[in-house]
């Protein structure tokens, strides 16, 4: 119990004071997070959209390793771009390893299968309401997929919070391509599996506090505009 | 655009459907000119909507043949548009749902503006240009639905039990507006149950029941003395299924005894 007042009040004493070690690990998480979240959805609605409707031999068996590719574990992720980041590896020569680049691109690995499945789901379902109507409007399926995205923004856009909130906290896959170097590649992630192994359960737990009000802030504020806009548009 | 090939006549031959091991149509043939309104009656069930749902390409059917007029499948297609009875209206605005199947048609953007100006202002809904469609209600829908398609400036409209949800007012604008469509010269095709708008519509009326077409002539003469038994009944209001159901209900009741 005391570990537990103890972690808040080190925690809020850090917020308060802006400590620069902690602004600068909750801005790495962010910019890493966002900007996989960002190329993942660039990659993952299109994707989605597409084996929701065109009609191609193996759409099924598609459709079903992307819902398997939902599981992916971080750690095997990580180890995958590890052994390709790596000097030896074929991409060695660019030298990203342990680099907040590699971690964007272990988390976009993570990310876009998630992305991609759920936005499959609900175009599967508007393509149901829309096909009939979009195809006498002059629509084929390559041509309806932008619309059908755009029109189902606001159920797309809980696939792209799913796809946040895995990135945002998972562990395994940034630890091993970043390696949580200190002012490098120190995540919030990676810096409470630190703390708690240095046995700094305190420092850890307020990290942990932190995440959760970014996490819940984050999730608050696109349901807000998300209501707003359903209000307007229905 | 121009009408320098007309899509007209479209030729349906032997065409069938089935779906789940039933005949929905049976060996239809009819063949649309330009000109009059035509309206397809029936009861549901008939097979009305699937009839036109084929015509417009939407469904092949499983056999015979659907072909108009221009060889030219694309130009065929960009010439026809459709009105359904519950539309879908895109997460737009009132007026960007216009605009889009015109953008599909790749009409160049100062060539688009007038023609949805022209078509917000012949459905009365241009005060409602910048609303989002989805909010609108039925009434107001279904005259979006329309505007959609007169900018088109389609040579054949079909229409799907266009006000089968609306009522007496906006029924009236509705039919206000296939009429302002066909002055156009625009070919109308459309379906509906009810006896008093069919009347009210058509030039000439197709009568169908059970998947097959039983009676085509001109609206007058179709309304004083159907040839058909089934359609006289139909025209009569009494209930068809009851009177074809008879005999086949009898049969039934001596499958449930046996």
């Amino acid at each position: 119990m005391d570990d537990f007042s103890e972690s808040i009040s080190a925690a809020f004493y850090l917020l308060i004071t802006f400590d620069s070690d902690l602004m600068e690990i909750v801005g790495l998480s962010l910019y890493v997070s966002m900007a996989a979240i960002c190329i993942a959805s660039i990659i993952g609605l299109p994707t989605g959209a597409a084996i929701a409707i065109l009609r191609f031999p193996g759409q099924r068996l598609f459709a079903i390793l992307l819902n398997a590719l939902m599981g992916l574990p971080p750690v095997v992720v990580g180890l995958v771009v590890y052994l390709g980041l790596s000097r030896s590896g074929p991409l060695g020569v660019f030298g990203l390893l342990y680099s907040p680049t590699a971690m964007i691109i272990a988390q976009v690995i993570l990310v876009t299968p998630i992305i991609a499945a759920l936005t499959r789901q609900v175009i599967e379902d508007l393509w149901l309401e829309y096909e009939d109507q979009l195809r006498s409007l002059g629509a084929n399926p390559i041509s309806a997929l932008p619309t059908l995205i755009w029109d189902g923004r606001f159920s797309l856009i809980t696939a792209v919070l799913a796809g946040f909130g895995r990135a945002s906290a998972e562990v395994g896959a940034v630890m091993i391509v970043g390696g949580n170097i200190d002012h490098v590649t120190r995540v919030m992630t990676t810096a409470i599996a630190l703390e708690v192994s240095k046995g700094d359960l305190a420092l850890a737990l307020g990290l942990g506090l932190i995440l959760l009000c970014l996490s819940l802030g984050i999730n608050g504020a696109v349901y807000a505009v998300k209501e707003a806009a359903i209000r307007r548009h229905a | 655009m121009n009408y320098s090939s007309p899509i007209l006549p479209l030729k349906l031959e032997d065409v069938s459907f089935q779906a789940g091991g039933k005949r929905l149509i049976k060996e239809l043939n009819c063949e649309f000119g330009p000109g009059p309104r035509s309206v397809i009656i029936g009861p549901n069930g008939a097979g009305k909507s699937l009839f036109l749902k084929i015509c417009h390409g939407l469904i092949k059917p499983h056999t015979g043949s659907v072909r108009w007029n221009d060889p030219n499948d694309a130009s065929a297609r960009r010439y026809q548009a459709m009105v359904f009875q519950r539309p879908v209206m895109l997460r737009r605005s009132v007026s960007a749902n216009i605009h889009y199947p015109l953008k599909l048609r790749k009409i160049p953007k100062a060539e688009r503006i007038i023609l949805v100006e022209e078509a917000l202002n012949i459905s009365g809904i241009s005060r409602l240009r910048d609303h989002p469609a989805r909010v609108l209600s039925f009434g107001e829908q279904q005259k979006l639905a329309l505007a959609r398609a007169w900018a088109l400036k389609p040579q054949v409209l079909f229409l799907d039990e266009p006000t089968a949800s609306l009522d007496p007012a906006a029924t009236h604008t509705v039919e206000e507006i296939i009429h302002a469509i066909h002055k156009q010269g625009t070919k109308i095709i459309m379906t509906t149950h009810d006896l008093a708008q069919a009347k009210r519509i058509a030039d000439e009326v197709l009568f169908m029941f059970r998947g097959r077409l039983l009676e085509r002539a001109p609206a007058n003469k179709f309304f004083e003395q159907p040839e058909n038994d089934l359609a006289q009944s139909f025209v009569k209001g009494e209930l068809l299924w009851q009177r074809m159901g008879k005999a086949h209900q009898k049969h039934k009741y001596s499958e449930m005894t046996k």
